[in-house]
């Protein structure tokens, strides 16, 4: 269970990017996470790993405090939360399977890592996930030979290696065509079912968060404003986390506060 | 009723007219009384051509017989080259990291911003004029020049690359929970990886040209036997070093710029 309290994130002196934001994540769920640009959706997303630090507040993963860790403890927290990125970040120059391994390298030594000496329980693991999502033949193929979509598999299987806790996914399908993009969401879909993992996702494309996920979450402007199942996110709704801009958000704040 | 536009400038490179036209007046001014004020005693140059005209003389044809001591001077330039080049590099490696704003701490990328900075600033003639005073005649000193030299090259053009790196990648090992020094052997090196071999093979030939200078203030290899030729007069022996010299780093030139390109 992922539960995010009073969660605060400021760039330097600025109004902060995330306000007081409470979040539950419970159970095996798919939860997508809607909003403008600019809303904090993905830095929501980053605080919970840690890439970025909050400012304040608590977040909790199965019972460890993650906004305190340091070092190793760290490490080993991250271990637990897989992350797919928008632009993949597969290491283009090595292969498919150097690239899954390296979602092991946190259970692995430095040493084993660059002989490439990898367990063969890594191994067997790399080759089923491979080949549930059907990229197992380029094993030995350089990432940046695949396509997006392929590429995109690359980066999920690698994040499926850490056997994480929980799965966060920042616009994974924002690089990639429609056709690919409902494939490699039904793919999260289905692998959570399968693995029974929490999924998170950002996400752009309101029709698919609808389609493939059984929960919104709606930001704006740093704060959430809808948090339900995709039944009840009607036109109205859908007006008020899109409408207006950052911009617009800031004045109306400067208005309260006057 | 708006105003048409038909013609335009290009701004002035300096755009206060008073700060422009008083800088080209200084510099002209600075070129004129440099002109003016140099001693250039043309007695002198005359005197010159008559020598060089008799060095010259004394240099056709090229004399090959002592070819025994050319091509050992060359194999000990080569040694040197090769020894300091991979010295060199081995060194400039973590010199490079250390270099990088965005994998080095603060503190620590001023100290490697200040190595390189210390290898640079001095030329490879002065730098081989206090390594033979400190460990005296001989390709020991020569080495140990071209590592300082290679270390101000390598490091300096390594750790700019390091700087352009597609940092997702290495977002993506923290992520993962990856240590340090793996997150580096998988989301920084393959990505210099490219970068680094043609350093080090442009750094391989660029050092084989240094050593015949250093050898000339008495760090070995070819540029001592040069040096000697000239002491003792031997214009035709040093033409013919001069040639081989000469063709020597044509053909290291040419085919270290086919190698760098072919995996460019």
């Amino acid at each position: 269970m992922l539960e995010i309290k009073d969660l605060v994130k400021r760039y330097g002196g600025g109004d902060p990017v995330l306000k007081n934001l409470d979040l539950t994540i419970e159970g095996e769920s798919v939860v997508s996470i809607i909003g403008s640009s600019g809303a904090g959706k993905s830095t929501l997303l980053r605080c919970i790993n840690r890439l970025v630090e909050p400012t304040s507040g608590s977040i909790e993963l199965n019972g460890t405090e993650l906004t305190r860790l340091r070092g190793r403890n760290l490490r080993a927290a991250r271990r637990k939360i897989g992350m797919v990125f928008q632009g993949f970040n597969l290491v283009d120059r090595l292969t498919v399977m150097e690239n899954v391994q390296s979602g092991r390298l946190g259970y692995i030594s430095t040493w084993a890592a660059i002989l490439r000496r990898y367990p063969k329980e890594d191994i067997r693991r790399a080759y089923e996930l491979m080949e549930r999502v059907g990229i197992a033949h380029y094993a030995n193929t350089r990432a940046d030979q695949l396509s997006g979509g392929e590429r995109q598999r690359v980066g999920v299987v690698r994040a499926l290696m850490q056997n994480p806790d929980i799965l966060l996914a920042d616009e994974p399908t924002a690089s990639l065509d429609p056709k690919t993009s409902e494939q490699i969401m039904g793919l999260l879909r289905d692998l959570a079912g399968e693995l029974k993992l929490p999924v998170l996702i950002n996400i752009h494309n309101v029709a698919e968060a609808k389609e493939y996920t059984d929960r919104i979450v709606g930001m704006r402007y740093g704060r959430i404003i809808f948090d339900h199942k995709p039944a009840r996110l009607d036109q109205e709704e859908m007006d008020r986390i899109y409408s207006g801009s950052p911009h617009a958000d800031r004045n109306e704040n400067l208005r309260e506060a006057s | 009723m708006s105003e048409t536009h038909d013609t335009w400038r290009k701004p002035p490179f300096i755009s206060n007219p008073v700060i422009r036209w008083a800088v080209y007046l200084v510099a002209l001014a600075y070129f004129l009384w440099v002109g003016a004020t140099m001693p250039i005693d043309w007695g002198r140059v005359a005197e010159g051509f008559a020598r060089a005209g008799r060095i010259f003389g004394g240099a056709f044809p090229p004399s090959f017989e002592r070819s025994g001591l050319l091509i050992d001077g060359f194999l000990e330039s080569l040694k040197i080259a090769v020894l300091a080049t991979a010295g060199g590099v081995l060194l400039s490696i973590p010199i490079a990291f250390m270099a990088a704003r965005n994998v080095a701490p603060l503190p620590i990328y001023y100290f490697g911003r200040f190595v390189i900075i210390l290898a640079r600033s001095f030329h490879p003639v002065i730098v081989a004029i206090v390594f033979v005073k400190a460990v005296g005649f001989g390709p020991f000193a020569g080495m140990l020049t071209l590592v300082v030299y290679s270390i101000g090259f390598v490091a300096k053009m390594l750790a700019e690359r390091i700087e352009e790196i597609d940092f997702g990648q290495v977002e993506a090992m923290r992520a993962a929970g990856a240590p340090f020094l793996s997150t580096i052997f998988y989301a920084i090196f393959p990505q210099i990886m490219p970068r680094q071999i043609g350093l080090t093979i442009y750094q391989l030939d660029s050092n084989l040209r240094a050593s015949a200078v250093v050898g000339i203030v008495g760090a070995g290899g070819i540029g001592a036997t040069l040096a000697n030729a000239f002491g003792r007069y031997d214009y035709d022996f040093a033409l013919a070093i001069t040639i081989v010299i000469v063709g020597v780093i044509l053909v290291s030139e040419g085919l270290s710029g086919q190698i760098r390109k072919r995996i460019a």
